[in-house]
């Protein structure tokens, strides 16, 4: 669009890049190498991020991956996409303003428990009831990581931290409970240690119209070693899980002694770019003359 | 011979109404006439009822400040009457309501008139009391009742039966005035009939971001930033723009520093509060280099402090806040006129420069309206956000070190040159590096655009000055009070002192050479500013080791020209003694 000293402001225009080579896993790869411990779960939700854009053969240039503070929000410097490390806790608002300036982008967000349940858990309920239409992938390993070792608010009771050396106090909080009541139009869970049915699910929610939230139990290898815990817990939904409806999902998160995998909730509702942007259609020039009449 | 330069100030209890609209009217329809207008309103903080008052200077010539004390004094009740007295100028007029008000007779102008019974037994409609003082002072002072009963017209035209009731108290309160003998001078007489912009300060900065390209807003609801918020959610849609009302103010920020990662000039609006919930994000557009523009309205803190007083003591704050060592632009409009110019200028300067602009304003410039003759939209440099223009992906450097600091910015879903915006310390391609020599290499960077803003804005644009070429005192000041040393300046030269001022709307970095040139032109320096502590005075010392007079008034209310007149008297006795 002109500005008034003459610059032109980036126009987002959307025309695909003319693909003549099928990309591949390795195209989405950045080359820096994860700074993850490992056995960290996070290596394979990264590698499930992969095979989910290579899947769904995404431009580069169209897609940003976002993220906050964590070892989790390491994530973006580990694609070749466009990508944005912020601060503790904002990805969902700087995702949030990304999409609103130009809501064809392809964005993803990742963090942890701490980044959106924690220090950005504000932000987390209004982020799902606007239905932003981005998929945020949370990395839950129910510790901190970065910071080492300290309890995080999906702990479980009675968990002994550094900071908790007498065992967690309070109850763990639910994230696919909170996304379902907050407004989210697609919920469900991964397991880092099942890459494949990960991919399948991350290839769902970016196709979703609409907040896509995915939960992944992505275990901390070095400071809370869970993974005979969930290889035992996890579980796939019933097979025949009806994911439209909105109150056997909410009862079944809160209520759940497996750790279900799969799509708990899924629905269509307006997405806020978009109904933001209705007016689009008889968009004007902005005209200082015309517009300074008001105050005449 | 009768004045045609006066302030008006009405006061009284906001649960009985009216008292902020009585003034607003007669203001704007003196303005439809050609007078020219000067407003200043305080409202309390409570949401109904408290104490609010209103003070519009009308005059016939250009004003620039909302003047000295008052000269017509309308009180509502008697807790009005016992504040505003005082301020009451010698000469001046007292209008009361005769059975509400007991007053002390002490030489003013007295006209009492028993308001709310006459709108209670005459017109059976006491919620007609402001609009039958409005046609009270129509007639007093000389505004053609007709002029106010299009303005009665336009506020009810969706509740017909209300229309007649209030014109019938406005002509009412009119007609009464035939009954007073008018024994003071004030009157109004007739103006050029020239329209000319009514804005506020607000009004101002928003239209300045519509027209500097602004098409993404965020905001929260704060006072005295919120009008900002409301005008660009009606106005943005229209433009092809989006508004965000965010959670929080650093959701507002987060979402403003996304959306012109994105490609989009994009700004916010807080107060002081705010603000300082905002400090984190703006420590990381700066690192990661991403334009924004932040308006802070200040008001009077610490924490929740006076919210609808005006104070300039978030200087510090947004010269120095934050965690780290990071550059940032700060602006501070002058008058409700320069709102609109400087605003546009820190949508040029955030994209050129690449880094955080944060305007100060404030409670009086932001709520206050001035009567405008044109707005100045002209000689505004091409300023534009560097890209990548061919450069291949391989090769982008996005933080590419370059001779000004100034690297290209790829725009996501445009550009195939991707990158990681980092908040972490990172090299030339964006990725993570923590190296010293990294950090100070590009901490110097960062700071080497600060360097090419200094030169940009070490012109007349973003340093105004007048005044005698070899004053005996030299004012500097910044922000909202520029009207009020005008004009004391003005009434010190015309005592035959001599007397300059410069008040530059670049606080950081500092217009240097023209700051030193003024100072050096100046026997002595005076620094008024509404905080405590002295900020700006501090930022000059820190800067040019200036050791200036300090100023310093808190308490929510502006400086007065007689104020600022009288201390230039005071620093002068000694000089001319």
């Amino acid at each position: 669009m002109p500005t008034p000293d003459g610059a032109q402001a980036a126009q987002p225009v959307l025309t695909k890049e003319p693909q003549t080579t099928t990309l591949t896993i390795k195209d989405y790869k950045s080359g820096a190498k994860p700074v993850w411990c490992p056995g960290c779960g996070d290596f394979g939700v990264l590698s499930a991020a992969y095979k989910a854009l290579a899947q769904l053969q995404l431009a580069k240039k169209d897609v940003v991956v976002v993220s906050g503070i964590g070892c989790s929000s390491r994530t973006p410097y580990f694609l070749s996409t466009y990508g944005f490390h912020s601060v503790h806790g904002r990805s969902l608002p700087v995702a949030t303003g990304i999409k609103l300036s130009n809501p064809d982008l392809n964005v993803l967000v990742f963090g942890g428990d701490g980044d959106l349940m924690a220090i950005g858990a504000g932000h987390f309920p209004h982020a799902a009831a606007r239905n932003v239409n981005l998929t945020c992938i949370m990395m839950d390993n129910q510790t901190y990581g970065l910071t080492k070792a300290q309890a995080s608010p999906t702990s479980f009771i009675g968990h002994k931290s550094k900071t908790t050396p007498y065992g967690v106090i309070s109850k763990p909080v639910k994230p696919v409970l909170v996304a379902l009541t907050a407004g989210a139009t697609f919920v469900a869970r991964g397991y880092s240690a099942k890459p494949n049915e990960l991919a399948a699910t991350i290839v769902a929610g970016i196709e979703h119209n609409g907040f896509s939230f995915i939960h992944v139990q992505s275990p901390c290898a070095e400071f809370l070693n869970t993974y005979d815990y969930y290889d035992e817990h996890v579980g796939d939904l019933p097979e025949d899980w009806d994911r439209h409806d909105l109150g056997k999902a909410i009862s079944l998160a809160a209520t759940e002694e497996k750790v279900h995998l799969g799509v708990f909730y899924e629905e269509e509702r307006p997405i806020y770019e978009r109904t933001a942007r209705e007016f689009e259609s008889q968009r004007q020039e902005f005209v200082l003359e015309d517009y300074l009449k008001r105050f005449s | 011979m009768p004045r045609d330069d006066f302030v008006i100030r009405i006061g009284g209890d906001t649960a009985i109404g009216g008292v902020i609209s009585t003034g607003e009217n007669f203001t704007t329809a003196a303005a439809k006439l050609g007078f020219r207008t000067f407003t200043f309103r305080t409202y309390p903080a409570e949401i109904k009822g408290g104490h609010a008052w209103f003070q519009v200077r009308i005059s016939n010539r250009p004003v620039f400040s909302l003047g000295d004390g008052c000269d017509i004094l309308i009180v509502f009740d008697q807790e009005a009457y016992e504040l505003h007295k005082g301020d009451l100028n010698s000469g001046g007029v007292l209008i009361y309501d005769s059975d509400l008000v007991s007053v002390e007779h002490d030489g003013h102008v007295e006209y009492g008139v028993p308001f709310q019974n006459i709108a209670r037994q005459e017109l059976d409609f006491v919620r007609g009391t402001n609009v039958l003082i409005l046609g009270v002072m129509a007639g007093l002072f000389g505004l053609p009742v007709a002029s106010l009963e299009e303005m009665v017209k336009t506020r009810y035209k969706r509740r017909a039966e209300l229309v007649e009731k209030n014109l019938q108290a406005l002509r009412h309160g009119f007609e009464y005035t035939k009954k007073i003998q008018k024994q003071d001078k004030y009157w109004l007489g007739t103006a050029d009939h020239i329209s000319r912009l009514v804005m506020t300060g607000n009004d101002a900065i928003s239209a300045g971001a519509l027209h500097g390209g602004c098409r993404y807003f965020a905001g929260y609801p704060i006072t005295p930033a919120s009008d900002i918020l409301e005008t660009m959610a009606n106005q943005l849609p229209r433009f092809g723009g989006v508004c965000l009302q965010a959670e929080d103010e650093m959701a507002a920020l987060a979402s403003v520093i996304g959306a012109s990662y994105a490609g989009t000039r994009a700004m916010t609006a807080t107060s002081g509060p705010g603000f300082s919930l905002m400090t984190e994000l703006m420590g990381l557009a700066s690192m990661a280099e991403i334009p924004i523009v932040i308006v802070d309205s200040q008001r009077s803190g610490p924490s929740t402090g006076m919210p609808t007083k005006l104070e300039q003591s978030d200087l510090f704050h947004a010269l120095y806040g934050g965690h780290g060592d990071f550059p940032r632009i700060v602006l501070a409009p002058a008058s409700v006129q320069n709102c609109f110019r400087v605003t546009v200028l820190a949508f040029g300067l955030a994209e050129r420069y690449q880094m955080p602009v944060i305007i100060l304003s404030d409670q009086s410039l932001s709520h206050r309206t001035e009567t405008i003759e044109k707005v100045d939209a002209s000689g505004f440099p091409v300023m534009e956000r560097m890209r990548p223009n061919g450069a291949s992906s391989e090769d982008y450097l996005r933080f590419e070190l370059t001779p000004d600091g100034i690297s290209p910015m790829a725009v996501p879903g445009v550009d195939p040159q991707t990158y990681v915006a980092p908040g972490l310390e990172h090299d030339e391609h964006g990725l993570p590096r923590l190296s010293a020599q990294i950090h100070e290499k590009m901490t110097q960077k960062r700071f080497g655009k600060l360097d090419a803003v200094r030169k940009h804005i070490d012109t007349e644009e973003f340093a105004p000055s007048y005044g005698d070429a070899d004053a005996d005192l030299g004012i500097i000041g910044w922000g909202a009070t520029q009207g009020s040393i005008r004009e004391a300046v003005d009434r010190a030269r015309e005592k035959g002192y001599k007397v300059a001022a410069m008040h530059p709307r670049c606080l950081n970095p500092l217009p240097e050479q023209r700051l030193r040139d003024f100072i050096a032109s100046c026997k002595r320096i005076l620094v008024p500013e509404c905080n405590y502590q002295g900020q700006f005075a501090h930022h000059l010392t820190a800067n040019l080791g200036l050791q200036p007079i300090k100023m310093n008034k808190i308490g929510g209310l502006p400086f007065t020209p007689g104020e600022i007149f009288a201390k230039i008297e005071e620093v002068l006795a000694h000089a001319y003694a």
